[in-house]
């Protein structure tokens, strides 16, 4: 925006960029715009859970003891485990762009690998924690079936748990199908020190993803 | 806001003129790229127009067809009554569960899938990037991406009526506990939204990014017509006001679907019978979360509105908007306090006193910026050299009946009138006001404005003033007794319009003027259907500024703009959007582009 006017000046000196698309007046606008809508959408992003984060909050003040109780079933070192992979992953994100700026394409594809991989560690770890639950009978709702624990209306936590870690998880599902399709680019070299739009804002994505989860493990894991 | 504009004045024009020649590849698109997956926002805009004006012929027709029942309940529909099933009509005589299907599937139909995508999606789409002088949206492909996940969530919500059980049955604010036990329609209904909401989403994004990155040379924010601030501050409430609805409507799919008890508390009996659920769970938290969102909603439907007005009234009255600048600022402050008034619709939950008065306050804060936008409009009038085109009687009907249903909104907010009107007729009396003969006049007004510019022809005055004046007469006669009735105790929901309650004796007879209105209304529509087709091959032809207008789209596109880019050559923008009538100036209209 105001910032970038000495810079459009000379985008315009040079021959126009392959991925200048035509209704933009240069690289710095069609950048800015980008990034701009990337984080109005991270804004209903967070407008999304926090509708779930005020269910949370009702049934909490209403039955404080089942979400003691709730808190116990779940394992911390698992939630921990899988809060260092995110932020770990959080890390190389920005590490991707870091590198991409300088231009270096092979540390932009090793990175992307590395968050990826974080990605789906991530993913793994909570696929042995939901089949546990399941398989001692812990489900959201009416078919709650786990004796040692009943105090009354338990399965309103399992409630808030599955589906707000469940949509959490099918935001990591999608960070994945992007990192697939980042490095499938990267690997073709599409990305340069001149224009690496995608890197930078499935990086913004990346990154709500992980501070969504910063929320959501010490609410339900720790207190 | 000031700096961007000052940033964005460095680019100069001859620059985006030769990226124009460089980029000159762009051989001709086939049929299925230029027409059904366009990327234009022009195109976008009229399939966004053509598909909403079906969607209010839809919900309009659900409400022809309850308003037979409501004039001779239990009497068999005549003529067409054996076209629909044994589940919906047998007989031609309505079923309760086909009337509630109806009313639920009005509502849903009018907002989301008619009045919204009208008013944001085509008029949005088609006017926003001309009137700043932008060569498309910022995100075109997303812009397509949005209207046909509108365009799904649309077919999701017609197909639902033919699920087991039928469309869903709950009133198209879906409270729970009913909304969680009726039947598969109600699945439907809550996929439908995630649609609808996923459409709005990506369009105030791109709406908000596009105005604010992409304006011309010269166009400040003080330089924006009314309309596109209209939109920018619609396309804020959508994007803030949507997502929790979106997180309500996957908590209440998964009390449908998986057991949870997210809004369903316990002890629930229905029909005799205690219902088994997990339970825990509260109502009033859909309520709070629907309403948090479909207050801002109903600003969606009447901000665009205002922006269409204002437009027309300027270009009719050949004089600058009265207070411009207050206008604006009414305009964010209005978006601001839409986001705190909700709970007035839940007066009646019991959520005590101070929470009541908490909202009764912002309620009636929120009245004055409202206020403000009518003053300055009905202002603006004072002293005008008035042209009686026919967008601009639209305008002006939008005026008193718009201030009709401002101000039979003051006692519903307030808790102890509202008590006693809550969830009769006049409620349906107050906000149709604001919506039918409001936001719809003002659409048909922007209708009849920018049709010239997207079709290079204009629409027959002698058609459109027929239009106009059946439109305008129909609609309060539809809509003025519902007051009469809801004072009286009428209920909103009732299946046979009341006619088996004592107190609603007196006032019961209504329901059949109102109906003949209704239908009359649907007549009164015929000049217009026949006038938008006939017009696009018969219409007069007109040059690019056939109402000597001042701002963008009108003095620097030509009619209809270039099929890629919109203009010739990008303007600039020189002065503010409303300058008739200055004095010593040639015309009476000197366009933002003039030096």
């Amino acid at each position: 925006m105001a910032s970038s006017s000495p810079a459009t000046a000379t985008a315009h000196a040079d021959a126009h960029p392959a991925h200048l698309q035509h209704h933009f007046v240069s690289s710095d606008q069609q950048f800015d715009a980008a990034k701009m809508g990337m984080w109005l959408f991270l804004v209903t992003e967070v407008l999304l859970f926090a509708g779930m984060f005020v269910a949370y909050t009702v049934y909490r003040v209403w039955h404080p003891e089942v979400f003691v109780a709730g808190a116990t079933l779940l394992n911390p070192w698992l939630g921990g485990l899988n809060t260092v992979v995110l932020l770990a992953s959080s890390f190389t994100v920005a590490l991707s762009i870091h590198f991409i700026q300088k231009g270096n394409q092979k540390a932009l594809l090793i990175n992307i690998a590395l968050t990826m991989a974080a990605a789906f560690v991530f993913l793994v770890v909570k696929y042995f924690e939901y089949t546990h639950k399941f398989h001692l009978g812990i489900f959201p709702g009416e078919n709650y079936a786990y004796a040692d624990v009943s105090v009354p209306y338990i399965q309103q936590f399992f409630s808030i748990y599955f589906v707000m870690t469940g949509i959490h998880g099918v935001h990591v599902l999608i960070g994945i199908g992007l990192f697939i399709w980042l490095a499938i680019r990267a690997a073709k070299g599409h990305f340069t020190s001149e224009w690496y739009t995608p890197v930078e804002l499935v990086g913004l994505y990346w990154h709500i993803v992980d501070i969504i989860w910063i929320f959501l493990f010490p609410l339900l894991y720790l207190i | 806001m000031a700096n961007s504009a000052e940033g964005s004045t460095t680019h100069e024009t001859h620059h985006v003129a030769e990226s124009h020649a460089d980029h000159d590849h762009h051989h001709e698109l086939g049929f299925w790229r230029k027409y059904v997956f366009s990327t234009d926002h022009k195109v976008i805009g009229i399939q966004y127009g053509l598909t909403s004006l079906l969607f209010l012929f839809i919900g309009f027709t659900f409400m022809m067809l309850m308003r037979w029942q409501l004039a001779y309940p239990g009497e068999p529909l005549p003529l067409i009554g054996w076209l629909f099933s044994d589940e919906t009509m047998p007989g031609g005589v309505m079923l309760p569960e086909f009337y509630n299907q109806l009313g639920a599937m009005h509502g849903t139909i009018m907002v989301f899938l008619g009045i919204v995508p009208l008013a944001v999606g085509a008029f949005g789409n088609y006017v926003v990037p001309l009137q700043i002088g932008a060569p498309d949206m910022a995100f075109p492909k997303l812009n397509m991406a949005s209207y046909w996940v509108y365009f799904v969530g649309g077919i999701v919500m017609l197909v639902s009526f033919w699920v087991p059980g039928g469309a869903a049955q709950s009133g198209w604010t879906s409270y729970p506990p009913l909304a969680n036990i009726v039947m598969t329609g109600q699945t439907m209904w809550l996929i439908g939204m995630v649609f609808l909401i996923t459409s709005s989403l990506l369009g105030a994004v791109n709406f908000l990014t596009t105005i604010i990155q992409l304006r011309a040379d010269g166009l400040t924010f003080f330089r924006l017509p009314f309309f596109v601030w209209a939109q920018f501050v619609t396309s804020f409430l959508l994007l803030l006001a949507f997502p929790p609805l979106e997180a309500a409507g996957v908590l209440q799919l998964m009390d449908r679907l998986v057991g949870t008890s997210f809004f369903m508390p316990s002890g629930l009996v229905v029909s005799g019978e205690a219902l088994d659920v997990a339970g825990g769970g509260s109502p009033l938290l859909w309520q709070h979360l629907f309403w948090f969102l479909a207050h801002p909603e109903v600003y969606v439907l009447i901000l665009p509105a205002m922006g269409i007005v204002a437009e027309v009234i300027a270009n009719n009255t050949r004089k600058p908007l009265w207070g411009y600048k207050v206008m604006v600022y009414s305009l964010i402050f209005l978006g601001f306090m839409s986001f705190i008034v909700w709970a007035h619709h839940m007066f009646i939950t019991g959520m005590g006193t101070a929470i009541s008065g908490f909202f009764q306050i912002t309620t009636m804060i929120i009245s004055i910026p409202s206020v403000i936008i009518l003053s300055a409009l009905l202002l603006s009038l004072w002293g005008g050299s008035i042209r009686f085109t026919t967008p601009m009687l639209f305008a002006l009907a939008f005026l008193p009946m718009f201030g009709i249903g401002g101000l039979t909104g003051l006692p519903l907010g307030l808790a102890p009138t509202d008590i006693p009107l809550h969830d009769t007729m006049y409620v349906i009396g107050h906000f149709h006001y604001v919506v039918a003969p409001g936001t719809i006049l003002a659409l048909f007004a922007g209708i009849y404005y920018w049709y010239p510019k997207a079709t290079g022809r204009k629409l027959n005055d002698t058609l459109g003033k027929l239009h106009f004046w059946g439109s305008l007469i129909f609609m309060n006669g539809i809509f003025l007794p519902m007051f009469i009735q809801g004072m009286a105790g009428v209920s909103r929901r009732l299946y046979d319009g009341g006619q088996i309650y004592e107190f609603a004796e007196g006032v019961v007879h209504y329901n059949e003027f109102m109906s003949i209105s209704a239908w009359l209304l649907a007549v009164a529509q015929i000049p217009f259907i026949i006038n938008f087709f006939m017009s696009i091959w018969k219409g007069k032809e007109v040059d690019e500024n056939p109402w000597e207008a001042t701002t963008l789209e009108w003095t620097a596109a030509p009619s209809p703009p270039v099929g890629h880019g919109n203009f010739e050559t990008i303007p600039v923008a020189h002065r503010g959007p409303y300058e008739y009538s200055v004095p010593g100036a040639a015309t009476d209209f000197t366009p933002q582009n003039q030096p």
